[in-house]
């Protein structure tokens, strides 16, 4: 426990220094001329032995001189981006808090404790929250995280549902609350009759903008199906596009005393240009860093660079002709990221992911982190009858239109949305940084800005706290009402995973189901037109032999970096186990708490399938390759221990599947695919090691290949023969009377 | 994909009709296997290997994905032709609920027990109608990852034996194994809802 009071200690220090240094440099403006103690003296020669002190009399040298004004915009903003990022430090150190209170709320209760802190020191936050700073700086970052980490294939199976609630569940939302604002602005009593039918739909589309990253982050944890988790995800890009283009519709709108019926036509076709322009620009600006990637292989220092320049570059060219920015960088990530990846270096790759995903995570924070300190320090104007109708109609609408749109939907959809998604989706509705922003640029024509502001960040902090903390009790509590794992047995537990594996797979064996058509002829075309251009050497690779070229290259630098290794861990502990065959052997006696134990360890570790999405989208990690890897050791691992029965026949392997790295120039489809043995159902784990060295094959640095990686290789004509020790094998018995005895260098 | 070419397409399928009598599939859904078989037949031969499974790279990854695949050939056999495959794939058609059960009707191929089966068989690799703790310890290897220590995976296939085997003979037959899943739905758990 010494560690962590340490580290609490220090952080709580280093959270109070930091803050204490950017009060005492965020004071008020830029002085006139340098301020205390300051003299910038030409340099004149000393009459006499240079004198140690800055003397304001004399125009000595000043040998100590501090000038803030001139660091203190730099200065102010790293001090603000490092205390969030302390925050962020310090949220971890407390593992538990972050289960339980989604990381939005953390940072918004920091930023409110800091402003209230600021507030009475009377000090005013940094002017930084412009519309420009935000629309320009700190959301292109947010969305290029998202986009760039957006799983494609599901999310192309979902696109449908996903366009559907975005757009037409947004219109929905922000009309409902609109017009229903404005029926309670009628009623006398609550003194907001000023406030028109235009300024209505304005702020209702500023807060109909769902912003799920709490959400996210929640549905990780209580893995929720893929679905919903890729419909909220979309969901929520595509609905950032839709309620800026609302919003500056209406803003537009609103100037104008009347509208007229064509004004509606016009926005409905202004709508479309904005959103198919925007994808346009950003599928031609993910087209042109394909393109550009595919020359960079003598500057690969530079490569990273070409994808921040050009997505940013189709955020703002977007901006330019005020179409939409967000879906235009968003299309350019999804776009560049299946090209480029194929034509950058390893590192780089790594180093685009990093650097996306701090941008990404940096934005969201500092984005939270104001709005806790501006909810402190703004003038606000309260009126119970509107916020709190506010708050109602946003719940009400947000539910309702989930329900029918989900209604509506449904037929459409191959795995139709149970009563239990939908009210994921709908429960699910927070709001964030988005209408926040959106509120502090409303323009200052509107008469009741303030109230408006108001009422946004009373419903950002009310859903993100309210709704952030109790999601999760909500949704484990409609999971454990369907299934009571505890009551299960063990043996039952087992064979449910082994079926939820089995339908896994067999999913994946169907593909995709719906859209195949197109999604097949666009794969031709892809193949044949798109990949011969942008990416450099465009064998028609399929991708498992791309992603086992890269597993492996990880792998087996791993492999050469650690002394023990991963591979040799469980199987070369094998103890020597007696078999269980002899009936003179007592039963072993299972307690409560190794029952317990059991369970946990089952659930914790079965490979959870649906993680494979959800790895994926985690807002605020990286993708991780662990669980590939894993697999990929366990076939390290069974091809060690693997079992002959001895029925199984199995003609010698072809030489081909021996060779670690693959002649250069030669065709990969040749040496993919290795001849099958006769038997192949006897023994699946053999076929996996079949297929799996063929794999190997194509590992093409033969520079890295390292004892231990060769070692599955060698063995492979030796699999007849049994392995030395093994528990299956004494079970088996046949095998072992072969006499022979791999060699296993690994063992030593 | 309009109903002209689906029906010309149609015609190309072999046994079509008899495919439809027997699994229950929709035309539609046979259709759509069928593209998806040549999808996966990337030589064009009209039959599958193993490989064309294992190049599925969910699949492959997939822990118990090699079973799976295994479980398509059956011993002997290397290629899969299209009316096997469909035979197959209709084990996960979900179970029809209103069907009649009359004895003279034939046993559908994704009735619960048709589905238990396959379950039964993904773990009993030597077929001899058991599973035994070593098929067991190996599933359960496969299932979890590295870091279960061997011994923890040994009680686990221990437990799980010990509350399954009700004749102690150490292994689980098929109907221990039925049995111990009786209250079960597995028409959820081995089901695709697509391929209704």
């Amino acid at each position: 426990m010494d560690a962590n009071t340490f580290t609490r200690r220090a952080g709580l220090l280093l959270v109070i220094f930091t803050f204490l240094c950017f009060i005492h440099g965020s004071r008020g403006e830029i002085p006139p001329q340098p301020a205390g103690g300051v003299t910038i003296v030409p340099p004149a020669k000393p009459d006499g032995a240079p004198q140690a002190y800055p003397d304001a009399d004399t125009s000595n040298l000043p040998v100590f001189t501090m000038d803030y004004p001139r660091i203190q915009i730099p200065f102010e903003i790293t001090l603000w981006v490092l205390l969030a990022s302390f925050a962020k430090i310090g949220f971890h150190v407390y593992h538990k808090i972050t289960i339980w209170v989604p990381e939005s709320c953390l940072l918004i209760s920091i930023g409110l404790i800091v402003g209230a802190i600021m507030h009475s020191v009377k000090e005013e936050p940094p002017a930084a929250l412009s519309s420009n700073v935000f629309f320009l700086y700190m959301l292109p970052p947010i969305v290029l995280d998202s986009g760039y980490f957006m799983p494609t294939r599901p999310f192309f199976e979902n696109i449908g549902t996903v366009l559907w609630l975005a757009v037409v569940g947004t219109l929905w939302n922000s009309i409902g609350i609109g017009m229903s604002l404005f029926a309670i602005c009628q009623i006398e009593a609550f003194e907001v009759q000023d406030v028109n039918l235009q300024e209505n739909l304005l702020f209702a589309s500023i807060i109909s903008a769902v912003d799920p990253v709490a959400v996210l982050t929640v549905f990780e944890d209580v893995s929720v199906n893929e679905q919903l988790y890729i419909v909220v995800f979309g969901e929520c890009l595509f609905n950032d596009a839709v309620t800026v283009v609302l919003y500056n519709m209406f803003s537009f709108v609103a100037d104008m005393p009347v509208v007229e019926p064509e004004d509606v036509f016009l926005g409905v076709a202004r709508f479309f240009v904005v959103g198919l322009g925007g994808m346009m620009f950003g599928i031609l600006f993910g087209f042109a860093a394909s393109f550009t990637t595919r020359f960079t292989s003598k500057v690969r220092e530079i490569e990273p660079l070409f994808i921040f320049m050009y997505s940013y570059l189709a955020y703002l060219v977007a901006e330019l002709f005020a179409i939409s920015s967000i879906m235009a960088i968003v299309s350019c990530a999804l776009t560049m990221k299946y090209y480029v990846e194929e034509n950058v270096s390893q590192r780089s790759c790594t180093t685009i992911r990093h650097v996306v995903k701090m941008l990404g995570t940096i934005s969201e924070t500092l984005i939270f982190f104001f709005l806790g300190v501006v909810t402190i320090t703004t003038e606000h104007e309260w009126n119970w009858g509107y916020i709190l109708f506010t708050l109602l109609f946003a719940f009400v609408w947000r539910g309702l239109g989930i329900l029918v749109l989900t209604q509506i939907i449904n037929p459409f959809r191959t795995i139709p949305f149970n009563t239990k998604d939908q009210f994921g989706l709908a429960y699910g509705g927070l709001r964030g940084a988005i209408s926040f922003a959106l509120a502090f640029t409303l323009p200052d024509t509107i008469a009741r800005k303030k109230l408006f502001v108001t009422a946004t960040i009373v419903i950002i902090l009310f859903t993100v706290f309210l709704q952030g903390i109790t999601i999760r009790p909500l949704i484990e509590f409609i999971n454990v009402r369907k299934t009571n794992r505890d009551l299960h047995s063990i043996n039952v537990e087992v064979h449910c995973r082994l079926m939820e594996h089995t339908i896994a797979g067999i999913e994946d064996l169907c593909g995709q189901w719906s859209h195949f058509y197109w999604k097949d002829k666009f794969m031709k075309f892809n193949n044949r037109i798109l990949r011969r251009i942008l990416i450099r050497d465009s064998r028609a690779e399929s991708s498992i032999v791309a992603l086992y070229k890269k597993l492996e290259l990880q792998n087996a630098m791993e492999i050469l970096d650690t002394v023990s290794g991963d591979i040799s861990a469980a199987p070369s502990v094998v103890s020597v186990y007696e078999d269980k065959k002899s009936p003179s052997q007592p039963k072993k006696k299972f307690m409560a708490s190794d029952l317990r134990k059991m369970h946990d360890i089952l659930s914790k570790n079965m490979y959870k399938i649906r993680q494979r999405t959800v790895a994926f989208t985690g807002k605020h990690s990286l993708p991780n390759d662990t669980q590939t890897r894993e697999i990929l050791i366990r076939r390290h691992a069974s091809i060690r221990r693997s079992i002959r029965p001895g029925s199984f026949q199995s003609p010698p392997v072809p030489k081909s599947h021996k060779y670690f790295s693959l002649p250069a120039g030669q065709g990969l489809d040749s040496k993919f695919f290795p001849a099958k043995r006769q038997s192949t159902a006897d023994d699946h784990e053999t076929m996996s090691e079949v297929a799996y060295p063929s794999r190997h094959s194509r590992f093409t640095k033969p520079g890295r290949s390292s004892a231990r990686a060769m070692v599955p290789l060698h063995r492979l004509d030796t699999l007849k023969e049994a392995p030395s020790v093994d528990v299956l094998n004494e079970s088996r018995g046949e095998s072992s009377s072969a006499g022979h005895i791999m060699p296993n260098p690994m063992m030593l | 994909m309009g109903s002209s070419s689906s029906s010309s397409y149609m015609r190309n399928i072999p046994q079509a009709q008899v495919l439809i009598h027997e699994t229950g599939f929709s035309a539609a859904h046979l259709l759509r296997l069928y593209e998806r078989f040549q999808f996966l037949d990337k030589g064009s031969t009209g039959e599958l290997r193993a490989q064309d499974f294992t190049a599925i790279p969910s699949l492959a990854l997939n822990p118990i994905g090699d079973r799976i695949i295994g479980s398509f050939f059956p011993p002997g056999q290397e290629k899969l032709d299209f009316p096997s495959f469909v035979r197959i794939m209709a084990h996960f058609r979900p179970t029809d609920p209103n069907r009649s059960r009359d004895g003279t009707q034939l046993e559908p191929v994704n009735s619960r027990n048709k589905k238990l089966r396959f379950a039964f068989q993904l773990y009993d690799q030597n077929g001899d109608g058991n599973i035994s703790r070593a098929e067991l310890l190996q599933v359960l290897r496969a299932m979890l990852g590295v870091q279960v220590p061997e011994e923890q995976l040994q009680s686990i296939a221990e437990r799980a034996i010990q509350e399954a085997d009700l004749d102690k003979d150490n292994v689980i037959s098929f109907d221990e194994f039925r049995k111990s899943l009786e209250k079960v739905n597995i028409d959820q758990l081995m089901s695709i809802r697509f391929l209704k």
